[in-house]
């Protein structure tokens, strides 16, 4: 298991709400690829819209569009949320 | 012949554009992954006759899903590519663009979704994105026909740009893409439309229920109380005062009864035309396809095409994941259960946006023994529903619980991988009503055309065993009759 240096958490463990940075993504080539070409990629700022319960698909927005990511690939995407920090309400 | 391929991002608008230089009239919907196979028309161009191709949505040309195969695949056999780009989103389509670029294949843009840019507060300056892209940039709107014309004309312009380079990592290309965004695009402040506050409700944890099941009700009444309308003041008025007296006189014509009467006008019930017993090809045959069963196709694709313009079904895919994930499929997977309780078939076909094998198994299986399409639902409603509501729920109910209880076995069984959701969720759009009604009638007159001559010809079977088993059987009840009495 990843060992999460501070700031850092997953996709899935994000607050709905927040921002975050994309710091890495742990999987095959064709997971990678795919996110890529959805524009999920190291860098790239993204925010969590809302996640589905019983674990299901969480809701992104990155850039001006709104991704749904199944809970499995969600936690494979590392995130760095330091600089936004997650909103008060 | 040369080759134009239309080549975009799915959900960009590739089918409008398609349907707008081709003049073929196809279904286009608001979610990605309309167009799995490709579809093929033609376009006049000056003298010369040219072949356009609608190529399935595809992110990028490193493919990672069947419809991006077949993107790829096509690429090799094209002479000039029309890039369709979502001017709302122009990041993420053009790294697809400067992809294309490197193929040296001619290229111009159609910078489609234009009248979507405004109250967006997206400002792109199309001159400067023609300059740093190096091909020509068009301003389109597939929906209103926007910027058509000039893309036509412009055609003989797309070339092979002088500064394309190839980018040897994602990384790099990602960093142009960034660049000529910055040059190109401006934002300004965007206002919230109300149906943009729906869009946010409706992919809300709790909220998204809520509106899912609302749907699904308002969806169910929508139909009833559309196709009954149809029926009870349109339909039905037009069979009795109209066809009625004709058959009626034709009844008398024939003489009544006899093997034409029967198979004609079919049995008289206490001496008049009854359309859902007399089972004759012109009463029964014309009158449960075109009176009972029609006004719910009508109704039902009415309402599925508001839902499929407007982009609600993708936020239906991903709140029904979990669920369909037990039975082997994913969230996407309602949406060909969706389109199959129309019809079957169209249900089975959009089966292919699905990504594995098992996937696709199962989704067709379910759909065909456990969805019943608009046909049949108009049967249950109008028969059963006689006896009341309860036995309609107990119809319904029951093909649900064997819906899940197929799923769930198949999912056990059938080998196989069942991938995770990743889907784009296209914005809320508010469809023009032209749009709406072109695809309704496409739909409707699908269906005309090919169920009635199925059922008129079913009719006609049915008719004729009928009346041969019921001669025979009459003619031996009357030899074993006498048999008896003897």
């Amino acid at each position: 298991m990843t060992k999460y240096q501070e700031g850092q958490l997953t996709l899935a463990e994000m607050k709905t709400g927040q921002t975050a940075v994309v710091v890495s993504v742990q999987g095959g080539h064709g997971l990678v690829g795919r996110l890529d070409a959805l524009g999920i990629r190291p860098g790239r700022k993204v925010t969590k819209l809302s996640s589905t319960l019983f674990r299901g698909p969480v809701m992104l927005r990155v850039n001006d569009t709104q991704v749904a990511v199944g809970f499995g690939m969600a936690k494979k995407i590392t995130v760095e949320a330091d600089k936004y920090p997650p909103p008060t309400s | 012949m040369r080759r134009i391929l239309l080549v975009g991002n799915p959900n960009v608008g590739k089918s409008v554009l398609f349907s707008r230089l081709t003049g073929t009239r196809i279904i286009a919907s608001n979610y990605p992954g309309t167009t799995v196979g490709f579809t093929k028309g033609y376009l006049k161009l000056g003298w010369e006759h040219v072949e356009i191709i609608d190529v399935p949505g595809s992110y990028t040309l490193e493919p990672s899903s069947k419809a991006e195969e077949v993107a790829v695949e096509m690429l090799k056999g094209g002479d000039l590519v029309i890039n369709v780009i979502d001017a709302t989103n122009l990041e993420r389509n053009l790294n697809l663009t400067l992809q294309l670029l490197e193929k040296q294949i001619p290229v111009i843009v159609a910078l489609n979704m234009w009248d979507d840019t405004r109250h967006r507060g997206v400002n792109i300056d199309v001159a400067r994105l023609e300059e740093l892209l190096g091909v020509p940039v068009i301003p389109t709107a597939g929906i209103t026909g926007q910027g058509i014309k000039e893309l036509v004309e412009r055609l003989p312009e797309a070339g092979v740009p002088k500064n394309a380079r190839i980018y040897a990592t994602s990384d790099e290309r990602w960093l142009k893409v960034g660049d000529i965004v910055s040059q190109v695009q401006s934002l300004s402040h965007r206002h919230h439309r109300w149906y943009e506050h729906l869009a946010d409700a409706s992919s809300h944890r709790v909220g998204g229920i809520f509106i899912a099941l609302l749907a699904l009700f308002a969806t169910f009444w929508f139909v009833r109380f559309i196709g009954e309308g149809i029926i009870n003041y349109v339909a039905g008025p037009l069979f009795e005062r109209l066809w009625t007296p004709i058959l009626a006189k034709l009844s008398l014509v024939l003489g009544g009864g006899g093997f034409w009467h029967d198979v004609l006008v079919g049995k008289l019930i206490g001496g008049e035309i009854d359309y859902f017993q007399s089972f004759g090809l012109l009463s029964t045959g014309l009158y449960i396809p075109l009176a009972a069963v029609l006004p719910y196709i009508v109704a039902f694709y009415l309402v599925l095409g508001i839902l499929e313009d407007i982009g609600y079904l993708p936020r239906l895919a991903v709140l029904m994941d979990t669920i369909m994930h037990r039975l082997g499929l994913h969230g996407f997977a309602i949406i060909p259960t969706i389109l199959g309780f129309g019809c079957n078939v169209p249900g089975i076909m959009a089966t292919r946006i699905l990504e594995s094998r098992k996937q696709r198994f199962i989704a067709a299986t379910l759909i065909s023994i456990a969805v019943p399409c608009a046909a049949l639902q108009a049967m249950i409603i109008g028969l059963v529903g006689e006896q009341g509501i309860g036995y309609v729920a107990m119809v319904y109910g029951s093909l649900f619980i064997s819906w899940i209880i197929i799923g769930l076995i198949l999912n056990r069984a059938v080998r196989g991988f069942n991938p995770e959701l990743l889907v784009e969720i296209p914005p809320y759009r508010l469809p023009p009503w032209r749009v709406i009604g072109g695809k309704l009638w496409l739909r409707v007159s699908g269906f005309i055309k090919e169920a009635l001559p199925i059922v008129i010809g079913a009719v006609l079977v049915v008719n004729i065993l009928y009346i041969l088993v019921v001669g025979i059987a009459e003619r031996d009840n009357y030899r074993t009759g006498r048999w008896l009495s003897a």
